[in-house]
């Protein structure tokens, strides 16, 4: 709590209206694949893709709207993290795709 | 009624083991004994307002402490009971199920509420000390770790006594862990004592990122800041990145359990092999998660205690780094067996061999150091010297078992449990035992005892070589790790002999350390310094034990030891005084809501475990409604005046 005198200095963390639109899109993108798995209305690979990228818009919508990842002072700690993020996520997605192909025949 | 009663109990309560029954009469005699104790000596408001309550980072590590010294008992006496049956395999010690039990037990226990809590407790009572802060970046969020991590542990626990213990294997492998083969609430009990603690793992993880780049005093830079600091940064990287892979995994087989789902199932295109895929994706960081803490406190150790700077430091660092980041590409070396692609193997068994790099130049420096440094071997540095031999030694049988074609030979057999056992005793537990030797004086005022230290120390080591080497052998002669029992004719009742009589020593050896922490309460030197070890960095430029907002002013930083350079300047008479100016000290207050929005968890945990959702419900809405009341609590610091700062440093023998 030592810095704490500091802390006048921060900029707001976004609006109301900005967390609703968060909200509501981060809500409309999860129920998407929802509806379409339901009631089963596209072939195999055309459903794995679009939950993907309803997946990837979804990652998208909360970076901006509840982490904030425009926000901070340098260093940008935040980009940073982001960063080894993805590499980790990469890794463990394409990783577990190698490992586990043996299983496909 | 009645018999609805007993009908309830008799599955409820475990029955029919000894055993069991004689904890249950020693789990009841200690609570009646607590609450006598409390009440008798009218310390109940003492105990919530000056502990249940505490955001104090010192004290939440206190709590840390003890409760993992519990959990090493607990785990200890499992592993006791298992040499004990592997030493008389047809004495009918143990049951098969039971056996399978213990083990379990042992191996959550010992990685997840045994050495993942010791760990935290050394991070909080240490690294604000150490870089100048006057507590961690999120005091309030600290409390609830420690209170999810402390109801996680006693949700397991209760395993043994209600329900029935997990006995699916410390990871909880499916198909076996699913309810086909595991059915009843053992399994559930492991999920969440694991998915509660597993948020405060991760929340603490978050704390310390923040408070070690946000909160270091004026003048530390990075490369300034000390190696075990440096080390809790590395650590607290690697849980922030593994922890979620491992609450994903284990709510996904929650929900094959609970909700019918087919992730890890045999059929309905569930796949098992990918529940060993993601879990060591977590497992793997997660050894070195606490290992790597470990050096970080080797590092400040042996710096002191050779009277040298580290040798190397920047490589020190590197290190840290590099293995931080380097542990997240080998997992799949923990199941090559499975049967995938050579070149899957190849890559996994490299990257194995990379860590050995990082590890060997850290062990080269800790031995630079040494050289021609001023040793003096109190207890730290006992443990220290102790350890890099067995850690060596660990680590060269970890290179053997990252041959791939090799494994084939040595997977899961007692040449691997030997291995494990070696780096994360050898590692993890001298280095925790060091560091609690270390700072003990800054937390309590005085030194443990350094006779029976002595002894602690010696039935320790000599205890885990009797214990383990023997197990290479067996692992050689084709003892598989989970067996209760084995024939006659094998000829492995000798070496198994020699290593539960290992065991034991080890066991006297806690016992000998508990008798020196209650000897030294009464009888242990005090440390009227604040220097006791002559140490180097700024922990020790405070009173013993540390005031509560710990620095009555905020150093200013010059030098990467500069509690050193500062001692240096004063004995050659270049120090310049510099003007005391006190501030009132800005301090977080008090909470009651970590431990109880903790115990409402637990009650999620509970009514999960034995599918009342009901109870989980009243669990949710209670966590949601201490959310709620935390959310618009504005009165949450207060200012420590300059008075009582004076009066609190002048009582501690320091003039300002």
């Amino acid at each position: 709590m030592t810095q704490h005198q500091n802390h006048g200095g921060h900029q707001d963390h976004g609006s109301l209206k900005s967390y609703v639109i968060g909200f509501v899109l981060s809500i409309v993108l999860t129920i998407i694949p929802l509806v379409l798995v339901m009631n089963q209305m596209l072939e195999k690979t055309a459903l794995v893709i679009t939950i993907l990228v309803m997946a990837i818009l979804q990652f998208v919508v909360q970076l901006f709207f509840f982490m904030h990842i425009r926000e901070g002072e340098k260093p940008r700690y935040n980009v940073q993290t982001l960063i080894l993020g993805l590499v980790i996520v990469f890794t463990i997605i394409a990783g577990s795709i190698w490992i586990m192909m043996f299983n496909k025949y | 009624m009645w018999e609805d009663i007993k009908d309830f109990a008799s599955t409820f309560f475990v029955t029919g083991d000894p055993l069991i029954y004689g904890a249950d009469v020693s789990i009841v005699l200690t609570m009646l004994a607590i609450v006598f104790v409390l009440t008798k000596y009218k310390k109940w408001g003492w105990l919530w307002r000056e502990w249940l309550t505490t955001v104090d980072h010192k004290r939440i590590g206190i709590m840390y402490l003890i409760a993992s010294l519990l959990m090493l008992f607990r785990g200890g006496v499992d592993a006791l009971l298992m040499r004990l049956q592997l030493a008389f395999p047809n004495l009918e010690f143990l049951h098969a199920d039971h056996y399978n039990a213990i083990f379990t037990t042992h191996g959550t226990i010992m990685i997840l509420f045994m050495a993942m809590p010791m760990m935290f407790g050394l991070f909080n009572m240490v690294v604000p000390l150490q870089i100048g802060a006057r507590d961690v970046a999120y005091p309030f969020l600290n409390a609830l770790s420690f209170w999810l991590f402390f109801l996680g542990a006693m949700l397991f626990n209760l395993s043994f006594v209600i329900g029935g213990s997990p006995d699916a294997g410390w990871l909880s492998y499916p198909p076996l862990s699913q309810n086909d083969f595991s059915p009843g609430p053992g399994q559930n009990f492991w999920i969440w004592g694991i998915q509660i603690s597993g948020i405060g793992s991760l929340a603490t993880g978050i704390n310390f990122i923040v408070t070690i780049l946000k909160m270091r005093a004026p003048g530390m830079t990075l490369s300034k800041m000390p190696l075990f600091s440096w080390s809790v940064l590395s650590s607290s990287i690697m849980i922030i990145f593994a922890f979620p892979i491992l609450t994903i995994t284990i709510a996904l087989l929650f929900l094959d359990r609970f909700a019918g789902a087919h992730f890890f199932t045999m059929d309905g295109g569930g796949n098992p092999m990918m529940y060993l895929n993601l879990i060591w994706m977590w497992g793997h960081p997660e050894v070195y998660i606490v290992v790597v803490p470990a050096f970080g406190i080797f590092s400040e150790v042996v710096a002191t205690f050779s009277r040298k700077r580290i040798f190397g430091y920047k490589s020190m660092v590197w290190a840290l780094m590099a293995i931080a980041i380097a542990s997240f590409f080998t997992w799949a070396h923990h199941f090559f067996t499975m049967g995938t692609s050579a070149s899957v193997i190849a890559f996994f068994a490299i990257s194995t061999m990379v860590i050995a790099i990082p590890t060997g130049v850290k062990v080269f420096n800790w031995l630079f150091t040494m050289f021609r440094g001023r040793i003096s071997f109190k207890q730290p540095m006992l443990w220290t010297i102790a350890f890099i031999p067995c850690f060596l030694v660990g680590g060269a049988t970890g290179v053997m078992l990252a041959v791939a074609p090799a494994d084939y030979q040595y997977h899961n057999s007692y040449f691997l449990i030997a291995h494990f056992h070696q780096v994360l005793i050898g590692g993890v537990v001298f280095g925790y035992l060091a560091g609690i030797y270390y700072w003990w004086p800054k937390l309590f005022g005085f030194k443990l005892d350094e006779k029976l230290g002595r002894w602690g120390f010696w039935f320790w080591n000599i205890g885990f070589y009797i214990c383990f080497m023997p197990q290479y052998a067996l692992g050689f002669m084709g003892m598989t790790r989970r067996y209760y029992t084995y024939g006659w004719d094998r000829g492995w009742e000798d070496l198994n002999l020699v290593s539960t009589v290992g065991a034991f020593m080890m066991g006297i050896g806690f016992i000998f350390q508990v008798w020196q922490i209650t000897y030294s309460i009464k009888h242990g030197e005090r440390d009227t310094t604040g220097d006791p070890w002559d140490a180097r960095t700024l922990e020790w430029s405070i009173p013993s034990p540390a005031p509560f907002y710990n620095f009555a002013v905020v150093p200013n930083v010059k030098d990467s030891d500069d509690w050193w350079a500062t001692k240096q300047a004063k004995a050659n008479g270049t120090y310049k005084e510099e003007p005391v100016h006190l501030e009132p000290i800005h301090m977080p207050k008090n909470s009651g809501i970590p431990i109880i929005m903790s115990t409402f968890w637990f009650l999620i945990g509970f009514g999960f475990t034995f599918g009342w959702v009901w109870m989980a419900v009243v669990g949710f809405i209670g966590v949601a409604v201490c959310m709620w009341v935390r959310s618009f609590q504005y009165d949450t610091d207060y200012y420590v005046p300059v008075d009582e700062v004076r009066r609190t440093e002048a009582s501690l023998g320091r003039v300002l």
